[in-house]
């Protein structure tokens, strides 16, 4: 545990302040979009990653992600209820759907493949609910939530992107901060002991079903908040977009390539997917949708075999030594 | 302190333990002996909570714990080592003590937590420097993690599962003596099991032989090993074994 030093202290304060400064220097609309849409999927890639560094291997956060976007959305256009009471709905809504897949699948070790399996069926389900209430939800086709003629902070809808900039990077950071409060906390040497050896764990006094649970809920509340900011910002989601199995493999993805072990890791992988898509959206148009994902697939086998410390966490890795050497 | 009555398991028609029986009191250590495969690690496993028993009561300080979560049992004051230790790799020495003594330890407070491993590892004699790793550690090293982890959740009874194979003569004394300055300085009693003879008869204050599951005898050390079933036990296994009953009678 290296306490900060006054070096790496200023090198926050600038770096943050830079961030703080960014679109008021610089405000391009399209620049920024992408920004914005960098820091609302680190933060998703972020709490998936909480729990996914202790081999807790989620491909259910798709399901989390849209229990937060649609039942926000739902809640304002069918009740006319404010996102501020819709959103810590929608969050209940994922923590109580998140205790009631883990629950049996912990109490009942059920881990490594076999929880990715039944977590995979938890994004599918949720995407086909979504789906099927085609009254309700709009079906595939998607959903607006119901816009206010101007600027409202009731229904938090913003046309300006320099303030979902600032909301999406306070948002990103208080991500960070949760990270490391984690990565800082006695539940994290509980937690690296349980991905090893979940009864020598218990034979230390760890209750395994607990600490599973309480990091598995603290990422699914912290998904489904990605997932209803998403949707305040776009002011328009489909099933596709904010749910479902593939949203959960570009999660795994992105915070896979950038590295779990790391606070900055997944915020990595956001840069590196969301550039990637941008990149092929523009190159090739409409022939190439799709292939983000077959590039992520590959790329995510290649990775977990030869890299499986991510992007940045190899590169840190390598600097250290390095510096140790030289 | 400890009373055990009853205790069965069984693995689908395979009975490991059969109405075994047996009390520990306060202080004293007690040897637990038997062959290969004779259901000692198993009457561990069933005490600490790692598995649970198929019948059976097990009374620790008065309050039934038999089928309650490891958790549970461990933060009711017991520590238990794994015969093959099983250290935590991904965190150094020191954490992985750390661990111990805060979660064994009904998660009081980190600093109690550093400071019960800091003891802990000093105890058995490893570096409490915070950052020295597992992969550092030899067979003999490993033991004494293990034994620490255990101390560390500050266990009122210690089940020391120390199969001394793999460690040369002084190192087996050596971790003889260690238990018995983990009772005689802390005050911990402790359950020691062993398949050999010869180093536990010197240390143990009373003896505890199980044979296929069933207990066959229990006494003084030196009525243990002149009790014709369990030499008959021994003979039947292996020649070092009898060569142990043959050093502890002497
Ligand atoms: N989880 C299990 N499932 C099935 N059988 C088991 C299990 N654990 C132990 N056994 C069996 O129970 C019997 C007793 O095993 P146990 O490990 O308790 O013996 P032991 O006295 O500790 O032996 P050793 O001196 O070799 O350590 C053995 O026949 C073993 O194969
Ligand atoms: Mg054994």
């Amino acid at each position: 545990m290296e306490g900060p030093t006054t070096r790496s202290m200023a090198g926050w304060a600038v770096g943050a302040l830079v961030l703080i400064a960014l679109p008021f220097v610089w405000s391009d609309p399209y620049p920024l979009h992408i920004m914005i849409q960098i820091l609302i999927w680190s933060f998703a890639y972020t709490s998936w990653s909480i729990m996914g560094r202790f081999g807790l291997v989620s491909l259910g956060h798709g399901g989390f992600m849209g229990v937060g976007a649609y039942v926000t959305a739902l809640l304002w256009n069918h009740l006319g209820i404010t996102p501020w009471i819709g959103i810590p709905v929608s969050l209940v809504c994922a923590g109580v759907l998140a205790l009631v897949v883990a629950y049996p699948c912990f109490r009942f070790r059920i881990t490594g493949h076999y929880f990715a399996l039944v977590t995979l069926a938890l994004s599918g389900i949720v995407l086909q609910v979504i789906t099927a209430s085609r009254d309700l939800t709009g079906g595939s086709l998607g959903f607006s939530p119901k816009m206010m003629p101007a600027d409202s902070i009731f229904a938090l809808q913003f046309r300006d992107k320099t303030t979902w900039y600032l909301i999406a990077l306070a948002m990103w950071a208080v991500g960070l901060l949760i990270w490391r409060k984690v990565d800082r906390s006695m539940d994290r040497y509980a937690l690296e002991a349980v991905s090893e050896d979940e009864d020598a764990a218990a034979a230390v006094g760890v209750n395994v079903t607990v600490e599973k649970l309480k990091i598995t809920v603290i990422s699914a509340l912290m998904t489904a908040f990605a997932g209803a900011l998403y949707c305040q910002y776009q002011l328009f989601i489909t099933p596709d977009t904010v749910s479902g199995i593939s949203v959960s493999l570009q999660m795994v993805f992105a915070a896979v390539v950038g590295g779990v072990y790391v606070a900055l890791g997944p915020t990595v992988g956001a840069v590196i997917t969301i550039l990637l898509a941008e990149t092929l959206r523009i190159g090739f148009g409409t022939k190439a949708v799709g292939w983000d994902n077959l590039i992520y697939g590959v790329l995510l086998v290649l990775f977990i075999v030869f890299l499986p410390k991510g992007i940045l966490g190899s590169t840190l890795d390598w600097l250290r030594l390095r510096r140790r050497r030289g | 302190m400890l009373a055990v009555e009853g205790l069965v398991k069984r693995f689908g028609g395979f009975t490991a333990v059969n109405k075994v029986s047996f009390d520990v009191a306060k202080g004293e250590i007690l040897g637990l002996i038997g062959p290969n495969g004779s259901g000692k690690s198993t009457i561990f496993n069933l005490l600490s909570g790692t598995l649970p028993p198929s019948a059976g009561s097990i009374r620790f300080d008065g309050r039934e714990i038999a089928g309650l979560a490891p958790h549970r049992i461990i933060n009711a004051g017991v520590g238990r080592t794994f015969q093959i230790p099983r250290p935590f790799r991904r965190l150094s020495i020191f954490e992985n003590v750390a661990l111990a003594g805060y979660f064994g330890q009904d998660r009081h407070s980190r600093t109690k937590a550093y400071d019960s491993a800091e003891r802990a590892l000093a105890m058995v004699g490893l570096p409490t420097d915070r950052h020295a790793t597992v992969d550092g550690l030899g067979a003999a090293g490993l033991k004494k993690l293990e034994l620490a982890k255990a101390i560390a959740t500050g266990p009122k009874l210690l089940l020391a599962d120390e199969s001394l194979g793999g460690l040369d003569e002084s190192e087996m004394d050596q971790a003889a003596a260690m238990l018995r300055k983990i009772r005689d300085e802390l005050g911990i009693t402790i359950i020691w099991v062993e398949h050999i003879m010869g180093v536990l008869m010197k240390v143990v204050d009373r003896v505890m032989v199980i044979d296929h599951g069933e207990k066959i005898a229990e006494g003084l050390p030196h009525e243990v090993s002149s009790d014709p079933r369990v030499i008959e036990v021994y003979l039947g296994t292996d020649a070092e074994a009898t060569q142990a009953v043959a050093q502890a009678r002497r």
